[in-house]
């Protein structure tokens, strides 16, 4: 589990985050939505440590982030993935090479156990015959799975990923959101996903926070999302024609 | 009138800064000086670190031989015409053909010229690789699994480059071999000539100076461009622009230094 109380940021002046709360639960998918420059991708990288959060509290499994000391740390760190918006995936690498990284990195295992469990991974995302091949010879949605591949493969407890469909085709999207559901299921991963899209919404939105400017406008699931009165929800949800079609009907 | 110049050109320099919201020559110091610092701690585990050496030594330092020696050879050629083009006199031994082209190789051109070329070609590759990494998140992926990026990225490319000096020694060695294959072709001089000049008056302390310059020019070449590379921001475009400026302040350091050094070596 993962929570956050009252959790501030501003860059510049500018305030990016403006004391957000939530509670993130694990074996499901929960998912921050809003519309670009809302402040998803810095919520994101404050929970990965990639950002310093100016005020507030972050809880891994009732762990205070702010109060763990260096070893506790790394542990964290191992027990964290994350799928980047662009994928990420290092170019001067092979896909095989690439999921294998963060165990070469950060474990003392034998080459050969190495091996074993990435490419068990990626079996595990569907991946076939691209083991030698290099990131720029895949396409979106392989990219994708790759990098879910290399997210997964030191067991995360906690698994991010920042707009993980942006830039596929809508049934690889779909095809990706799911993935990365049932993923979750199997492993009761906490896994909080950013999206700006009503498909995966629909799809995967276990538990939703909605952002805008920086605040929390909105907590629910994908079934309240449809009948919440708020006017702020409303005109996201409702933004693209087909879904102004599914509200006449 | 050119203090008020200068004093005047500051002001515009300092206005344009709080404008860009970017930062002055002294804050990039210091944060160059912190990359360097964290340079150095939490090193990768060394049998990753081994592979990125080996790798980097061979883009770095093997792949500038072809063009270092190509140049070395042909400006070696050019130095040796010009120094007898110009002696005309008949009381200035024929000899001082081979010693001006081994003198002005060993002393300058080998060092520093060679590593301002490199700079552009070394440089450029340094900090469009880091910067591509910056771009796609890459880096941000290493900082996740709790890798120093900084170390990994950047040390494997110091401890590479500490082999300039080989590439160095065979610039000068291309370079007199280029001036004496030009100087015999042409028939400025005889051969014993100018091989009497390569060794007339041989000062081994040349050629140390001539190293130590190249060491120092060897870490610049190395984190000039990774620190371009590393802290840069937006997309492809700023990658070419980072490639571009960071050519520009590492051949500036380099003279700069390369004053300062002879100053305090030779001088
Ligand atoms: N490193 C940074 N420095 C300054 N401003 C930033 C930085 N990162 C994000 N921002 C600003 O924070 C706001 C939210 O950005 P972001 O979290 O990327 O939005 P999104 O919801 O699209 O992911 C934007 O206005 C952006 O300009
Ligand atoms: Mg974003």
């Amino acid at each position: 589990m993962v929570e956050i109380k009252n959790i501030s940021k501003s860059f510049d002046g500018n305030l990016v985050l403006d004391k957000i709360s939530m509670k993130f639960t694990p074996g499901k998918t929960n998912l921050i939505i809003g519309q670009s420059g809302s402040g998803k991708t810095v919520l994101l990288k404050s929970l990965l440590g990639l950002v310093k959060i100016d005020s507030g509290e972050m809880f891994f499994n009732d762990k205070k982030y702010n109060e763990i000391n260096d070893n506790e740390n790394r542990t964290l760190r191992r027990e964290m993935g994350m799928v980047f918006q662009g994928s990420a995936l290092f170019d001067s690498m092979s896909v095989l090479e690439n999921v294998m990284f963060p165990m070469k990195m950060l474990t003392d295992y034998s080459n050969s156990k190495i091996k074993s469990s990435a490419e068990e991974v990626i079996d595990r995302v569907n991946l076939i015959n691209s083991n030698n091949k290099f990131p720029s010879e895949l396409s979106g949605g392989m990219q994708k799975r790759v990098a879910i591949a290399r997210a997964i493969v030191m067991k995360p407890k906690y698994l991010f990923c920042d707009e993980p469909n942006s830039g596929l085709d809508p049934k690889t999207a779909i095809v990706i959101d799911n993935l990365i559901r049932e993923i979750t299921v199997e492993n009761n991963i906490t896994t909080i996903i950013n999206s700006h899209d009503m498909n995966s919404v629909m799809e995967i939105g276990d538990s939703i926070l909605f952002l805008k400017n920086g605040k929390k406008a909105w907590e629910g699931d994908k079934n309240e999302i449809l009948k919440c009165d708020s006017e702020d929800v409303a005109d996201f949800v409702y933004s693209s024609r087909l879904m102004k079609k599914i509200k006449k009907n | 009138m050119l203090v008020l110049n200068i004093t005047n050109l500051f002001y515009y320099y300092c206005l344009n800064i709080k404008k860009n919201k970017s930062l002055n020559l002294l804050q990039h110091i210091g944060k160059y000086i912190l990359m360097l610092r964290l340079v150095f701690i939490k090193p990768t585990k060394s049998k990753v670190m081994k592979k990125l050496i080996f790798k980097d030594i061979n883009d770095l330092i093997i792949g500038s031989l072809g063009i270092v020696a190509f140049l070395s050879f042909f400006v070696g050629g050019v130095v040796s015409i010009q120094t007898a083009l110009n002696i005309e006199s008949p009381l200035i031994p024929k000899n001082l053909v081979g010693f001006a082209t081994r003198q002005s190789i060993i002393l300058e051109f080998a060092p520093t010229f060679m590593c301002i070329i490199l700079a552009g070609k070394v440089g450029s590759y340094i900090a469009s690789g880091i910067g591509t990494m910056r771009v796609t998140e890459q880096i941000d992926a290493l900082e996740v699994m709790g890798i120093n990026s900084v170390n990994y990225l950047i040390f494997p490319k110091i401890i590479a480059m500490l082999l300039l000096p080989i590439v160095i020694v065979i610039s000068m060695f291309l370079g007199i071999f280029g001036g004496y294959a030009a100087t015999i072709y042409a028939g400025f001089s005889s051969s014993s000539d100018f091989i009497e000049g390569i060794q007339m008056d041989f000062k081994t302390f040349h050629v140390v100076y001539a190293f130590i310059k190249t060491l120092i020019f060897a870490f610049i070449l190395a984190t000039i461009p990774s620190y371009h590379g590393y802290y840069m921001k937006g997309g492809a475009l700023e990658v070419g622009k980072a490639a571009t400026i960071s050519f520009v302040w590492t051949s500036v350091v380099i003279i700069v230094l390369n004053y300062i050094i002879t100053q305090l070596l030779l001088g």
